[in-house]
């Protein structure tokens, strides 16, 4: 590819994996020398047209407005990667996805009037084809530039579907689950973090969602023998990720 | 050992020179083979000191997150004592054993795998010039190393990796092999996972150790298993075990043996042939969440994948080489999607390879009844209930 034009967009999000990004700080001046940055508002106010060759994009759909712009978005690229647990599954906000959107929002805001989204927290793709997902709550800073990095080259991204466990193994990091008898969702979550939380004796929250046929009733089966309860087993699958089929079914399992 | 004699020249070349000169000095000062001699020891410090002090890298068993995990021994006082293991399915607890004893817990979350098999390596670089691009093979640092304290069961999966990396032409592994001594720990003791009695590899080592301890009531049993274990040992001479001594290290192993409550049925490669079509895959896919972790500490288990990283600008590639698992999706992915879509599939992969194919295609079993898989399984999939099941046709 010839010096691509990268766009970044932001949907609902907290901006996390945007600040990835730009967390690069060893990589940027190669990365900046590698591509054309024509739009990324976080970095600069400068914004050029499309179209762009890749569309990374951040955030989850929850406005009828913003379903207009990812199509426009769409349209205007080549490639769009969504980056991160909203863009990819519609993030911590889906949560509000299993209840009543009026009740929240007269819980939550003092003029709920002036509040128009709509029902649901719904990933990217629910909305338009996405030609790749960077998982993680935020993405990892490794995973972005080796994304970028492979479309340079025209090879094939390394973004294994294997669990959290594989990165625990090759780490050297004793599992927290059979060692210690910590709740851990590393069994059933996308490797790629980096195996951040289990390396310091914690159980993975399952930050980059859920591996391709996740066994999440089996998984569950074990919390119950660990001793947690119901509402303990619901509460691991209704995080970042709880938009994501296989976390909503599990966690309705146990309602 | 054979395998360690015929690669003395090459060994040589690996160790430091210190290490060198002292283990020239050792040998001098016992010509004589002394293989197969029993020799008492009051305790293990007094070894670990001279081959520290030699220049030897030692690896040995040590206290990990709670787990007792084969690393880098810089002073004998780390060496964990006192200590003892119960494990189960899904579950692994240290806790307090007897005060005096150095070897009552048994194997751990990581065998030597790790060691001679890295988890990940970069196999070659690449820069590309003016001309078109140069390839760099990574070259490996791999100091003359003593593994300290290995299993019964784990020598026996150290000889059949050895045997499969032998077949694949690996020279990296044979450097690191070639440059390692083994100080084998016989076992006093099972775990409650353990079923080596059953698959013949321990609880006694047998071949491919250079020293093999036994801990008796009131010291450690050594027994010299080659040369290059004469030549690992003090030159100030140990005392010849008493009689007692060899009775008593037998009878503990025995002891240890007739513990086991696990055993793998002995016509299971065979049996494994005929159910392909069970029902019980399905029924073992429906528990086990295809986590790769059972593939992971499997001291046997060998498969690796290799990914390609390129630099932004162009100019540089690598080749890395990973552990990989017949769990992970990936693994079987051919033109279009994986050949193994179903976790029942990838199971039968598993449990085959282990128990049955691993015999055509290495001539041993793939299993050595370690019990890793059992203990470090997230959720408890027992390797051996399931080979009885599917042998009796359940
Ligand atoms: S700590 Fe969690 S992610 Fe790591 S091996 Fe154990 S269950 Fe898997
Ligand atoms: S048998 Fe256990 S360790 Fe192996 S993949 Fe299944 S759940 Fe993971
Ligand atoms: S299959 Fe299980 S018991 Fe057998 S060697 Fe591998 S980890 Fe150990
Ligand atoms: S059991 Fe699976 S991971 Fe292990 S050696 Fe066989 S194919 Fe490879």
């Amino acid at each position: 590819m010839d010096t691509p034009r990268i766009a970044v967009w932001k949907f609902a999000s907290c901006d996390g994996c945007q600040l990835s990004l730009l967390d690069c700080e060893e990589e940027l001046l190669d990365l900046v020398g590698a591509v054309h940055i024509a739009h990324f508002l976080e970095a600069s106010s400068r914004v050029e047209g499309g179209p762009y060759d890749i569309s990374f994009v951040e955030g989850s759909i929850t406005t009828a407005a913003d379903a207009e712009r990812i199509e426009a978005i769409r349209a205007a690229s080549r490639l769009l990667v969504t980056i991160g647990a909203c863009a990819t599954a519609g993030g911590i906000q889906a949560l509000r996805n299993s209840r009543a959107l009026g009740d929240l929002v007269q819980a939550v805001y003092p003029a709920p009037d002036l509040i128009k989204v709509l029902e649901t927290s719904t990933p990217i793709s629910e909305h338009v084809t996405v030609d790749a997902e960077l998982r993680g709550c935020p993405v990892s800073r490794h995973q972005l530039l080796e994304f970028v990095a492979a479309a340079l080259a025209g090879r094939k991204p390394d973004l294994p579907d294997v669990s959290q466990c594989a990165e625990c193994k090759r780490a050297g990091t004793v599992c927290v689950m059979v060692a210690h008898g910590t709740p851990c969702l590393g069994p059933v979550t996308r490797a790629g973090c980096g195996n951040l939380c289990p390396r310091v004796g914690r159980g993975c929250y399952g930050c980059f969602g859920p591996v391709d046929g996740a066994n999440c009733a089996a998984l569950s089966e074990q919390m119950r023998k660990l001793g947690l309860d119901t509402t303990a087993i619901a509460a691991l699958y209704r995080n970042f990720n709880s938009g994501a089929a296989a976390f909503v079914e599990e966690a309705a399992r146990h309602d | 050992m054979t395998h360690v004699n015929a690669n003395r020249s090459k060994i040589k070349k690996y160790r430091a020179c210190a290490v060198q000169k002292t283990a020239q000095a050792l040998q001098e000062s016992f010509p004589e083979d002394r293989m197969g001699e029993s020799l008492f020891l009051k305790d293990p410090h007094r070894l670990l000191e001279d081959w520290l002090s030699a220049g030897w890298r030692v690896i040995a068993p040590l206290l990990r997150d709670g787990a007792l995990v084969p690393d880098i021994l810089h002073d004998p006082e780390e060496l964990p004592r006192g200590v003892t293991d119960r494990q189960s399915p899904g579950s692994y607890r240290l806790e307090p054993g007897a005060s005096t004893r150095w070897f009552e817990a048994v194997v751990g979350p990581q065998g030597w795998k790790r060691w001679l098999h890295p988890p990940e390596r970069k196999l070659w670089s690449a820069r590309r010039d003016a001309a078109g691009f140069e390839v760099t093979p990574e070259a490996e640092e791999w100091p003359a190393t003593i593994f300290f304290a290995v299993r019964p069961c784990d020598l026996a999966a150290i000889a059949r990796q050895q045997e499969v990396f032998r077949r694949a032409g690996d020279p990296a592994y044979a450097a690191r092999r070639a440059a390692t001594r083994i100080v084998a720990v016989n076992c006093g003791r099972s775990a409650e996972t353990c079923f080596c009695a059953s698959m013949q590899t321990g609880p006694r080592a047998q071949a491919g150790y250079d020293l093999a301890l036994t801990e008796i009531a009131d010291g450690l049993l050594l027994e010299i298993g080659s040369e290059d274990g004469t030549a690992l040992l003090d030159a100030r001479a140990l005392p010849a075990a008493t009689d007692a001594q060899v009775r008593e290290a037998a009878r503990l192993i025995e002891a240890a043996a007739a513990s086991q409550t696990r055993a793998m049925p002995p016509d299971i490669a065979e049996r494994l042939t005929e159910v392909a079509d069970s029902p019980r895959w399905e029924q073992v896919a429906s528990r086990c969440l295809h986590c790769t972790n059972c593939t992971a500490v499997c001291p046997t288990c060998f498969c690796t994948d290799v990914t390609d990283r390129t630099s932004l600008d162009g100019a540089m590639a690598e080749r890395w080489q990973r552990w990989d698992s017949c769990f992970s999706p990936d693994f079987s992915y051919l033109h279009g999607g994986p050949l193994r879509r179903r976790a029942a599939a990838r199971y039968r992969q598993w449990m085959t390879h282990k128990l049955s194919n691993w015999h055509t295609q290495f001539g041993s079993s793939g299993c050595t009844g370690c019990g890793r898989c059992i203990t470090w399984c997230p959720v408890g999939i027992d390797l051996v209930a399931e080979a009885r099941a599917l042998a009796k046709g359940e």
